[in-house]
């Protein structure tokens, strides 16, 4: 079993690695923020990993217990899932322009278009 | 005792499966070229992240994950696919080669890094020794909630908060300006188009 303590850190680089390369590889703008969201949801998972306590409960007081996940990270995660969002919903806007502009949301039609002014 | 090992086999097994499945969700999204299908991906992807974080003892993250993730993106991402387009297109697959051996790279030095990592769960962990006794142990009686994540987020990080708070308020007016302005363009230009249409008639 003791392969399974790095499980949870192997998924998270898999995942943040399918983030980065739809970032870098893929051409379409949506996709784009998709795999930006991928990306920011897999450091997520890393914090909360992080924050597991073995045998530990959710940070919420209870009588009689004491071992606690440690709250720190969740309230960071907190913070960062809603002002991902935010980030998103910006994208996202700008990606509306974009098409509005330009009529295509695929990265080479854009640069094309660039080229021919 | 017996019992309480049980208990962790079954966390363990459930935890593995959930991660297995982000990853295929994760390969699916790369691969589909429909963009409402990655739309569905993405709300399926970020449940089961929620699901994940229950598993994983942070209840408040799986609630603001579930709502957030899987609720308002997914509209978001509807409503941006209703003005733009649904479908993606092909790319060439030379650049794709490049992007391919960067992101290999990136992910072994990544795997390498994680092997200095304390073992999931150990008790021992930095982050289980410094700070975390302080507020799991004196929180609730200094601030007066049981819930300790509320408690930090509120008093002792409430400056965070009230920064969140501010990059909310930008990205909103943000959105507002980006898509706001497209609209009075466009009703400029078709006002513009009836004054010509007027004087050529």
């Amino acid at each position: 079993m003791e392969w399974l303590g790095l499980y949870n850190y192997w998924v998270v680089v898999v995942l943040m690695m399918i983030g980065f390369y739809i970032v870098i590889a893929q051409g379409n703008l949506i996709k784009k923020l998709v795999g930006l969201n991928i990306f920011q949801t897999s450091v997520f998972i890393f914090f909360i990993s992080l924050a597991h306590l073995e045998g530990g409960t959710a940070p919420i007081a209870i009588e009689g217990v004491t071992a606690y996940s440690n709250p720190l990270p969740h309230v960071l995660i907190l913070t960062a899932i809603v002002v991902g969002v935010a980030l998103t919903a910006m994208g996202l806007a700008l990606v509306v322009r974009v098409q509005e502009a330009y009529g295509s949301i695929e990265e080479d039609e854009i640069h094309k278009q660039d080229d021919l002014h | 005792m017996e019992v309480r090992r049980w208990g962790c086999v079954i966390e363990a097994i459930i935890d593995i499966v959930l991660l297995t499945f982000l990853v295929i969700v994760g390969v699916a999204i790369l691969l589909v070229r429909n963009l409402l299908a990655v739309t569905m991906l993405t709300g399926i992807y970020s449940l089961l992240v929620a699901t994940l974080f229950v598993l994983l003892d942070a209840v408040d993250v799986a609630l603001t994950e579930a709502a957030v993730g899987a609720g308002l993106l997914v509209i978001l991402m509807l409503a941006t696919i209703a003005l733009t387009t649904q479908k993606e297109k092909v790319h060439a697959a030379r650049q794709n080669a490049v992007a391919l051996v960067v992101v290999v790279v990136t992910g072994a030095a990544l795997i390498y890094g994680t092997l200095d990592i304390p073992p999931f769960g150990d008790p021992n962990a930095p982050a289980h020794v410094h700070l975390s006794p302080r507020f799991t142990q004196e929180s609730p009686e200094e601030i007066g909630i049981p819930n300790m994540v509320t408690s930090v987020l509120a008093t002792y990080r409430g400056i965070d908060t009230l920064g969140e708070a501010v990059v909310i308020f930008a990205a909103a007016v943000g959105v507002l300006l980006v898509l706001g302005t497209g609209r009075v363009r466009r009703r400029r230009d078709t006002e513009e188009h009836e004054d010509e249409a007027r004087e050529r008639s």
